[in-house]
């Protein structure tokens, strides 16, 4: 626990996201292709005309709700918190759907398999959406609706 | 192993980081992007923990001529900066900070919230039609 930040989880965070880029690696070292889920997400839907083999992003979504299922079944549950009104939850969809199949990439494609690749690309697109991120939030903030 | 059996196990390797790191609650994403409120720090110890299998993985692939279980890497440039890249991200950014909620995630959460998530990746899935539809 950090005293400073009591919610915060870095021993779950840092395990987890070991997970998330051991993922990532299955699918670079393994199949050749970024671990972006936006991008596999489209190809799997229909949404994307270039890409990896439709099975192949197909399997990888199912797999992300699958893995989830895993960690609630073995820990007792895993504890989310969701808006109570829909509309945030459909706007933000909206935009971040759109948004990633413009810029190409979300968290985990331009984030992860981009920044630590050094892609000028992805570390310019994470550093435009996480300034993006905090600028939003800060709105909401000072707009009262947070 | 068949090429869909590796993205499987991909799949679920990440869906079960994404869960068990926290990064499946939108809140606790909201609370990372709220600088000027309770800021949560997790998602940066999660991003940092990503970095480094694939930091030795990256190192591992440019020694190979073609990946373990397909016929050769398909992977995309790296140095492409234009306005379509910078406005894409600055959008996804915003419905970002919206919802709390990242592609990822929001389908991991199908299996965790299904109620709640189907409606964000429904919506998801509307914006990618109509970024294929606007760019026809």
């Amino acid at each position: 626990m950090i005293p400073v930040f009591p919610h915060a989880m870095p021993v779950e965070g840092f395990v987890g996201g070991l997970m998330i880029g051991l993922a990532a690696a299955i699918m670079l070292l393994g199949l050749g292709r970024i671990a972006g889920v936006s991008g596999l997400a489209a190809r799997a839907t229909g949404l994307a005309d270039t890409g990896a083999p439709r099975v192949v992003a197909a399997a990888f979504i199912l797999g992300l709700p699958l893995g989830a299922l895993i960690v609630s079944m073995f820990t007792g549950g895993v504890v989310t918190h969701f808006p109570d009104s829909p509309l945030p939850l459909i706007i933000g969809g909206l935009l971040v759907g759109f948004g990633t199949r413009l810029g190409s990439g979300c968290t985990s494609g331009h984030g992860v398999c981009g920044m630590s690749r050094l892609s000028r690309r992805s570390i310019v697109a994470t550093a435009v959406f996480m300034g993006a991120g905090f600028a939003t939030v800060a709105a909401m903030r000072a707009g009262g609706i947070l | 192993m068949n090429r869909a059996g590796v993205a499987l196990i991909a799949g679920l390797l990440f869906g079960t980081g994404l869960a068990f790191s926290g990064m499946a609650d939108p809140q606790r994403v909201q609370s990372f992007l709220d600088l000027f409120g309770n800021w949560d720090p997790t998602l940066a110890f999660v991003m940092g923990g990503a970095m480094i299998p694939m930091a030795i993985a990256w190192v591992i692939q440019r020694r190979l001529d073609k990946p373990f279980a397909d016929a050769h890497f398909d992977l995309p440039g790296t140095s492409r900066i234009d306005g379509k890249l910078a406005s894409g991200a600055v959008l996804f950014g915003m419905g970002w900070g919206i919802s709390g909620l990242c592609p990822g995630p929001a389908l991991a959460d199908l299996a965790l919230a299904p109620g709640k998530a189907v409606i964000v990746v429904l919506a998801m899935l509307g914006g990618m039609i109509a970024h294929r539809v606007a760019t026809r």
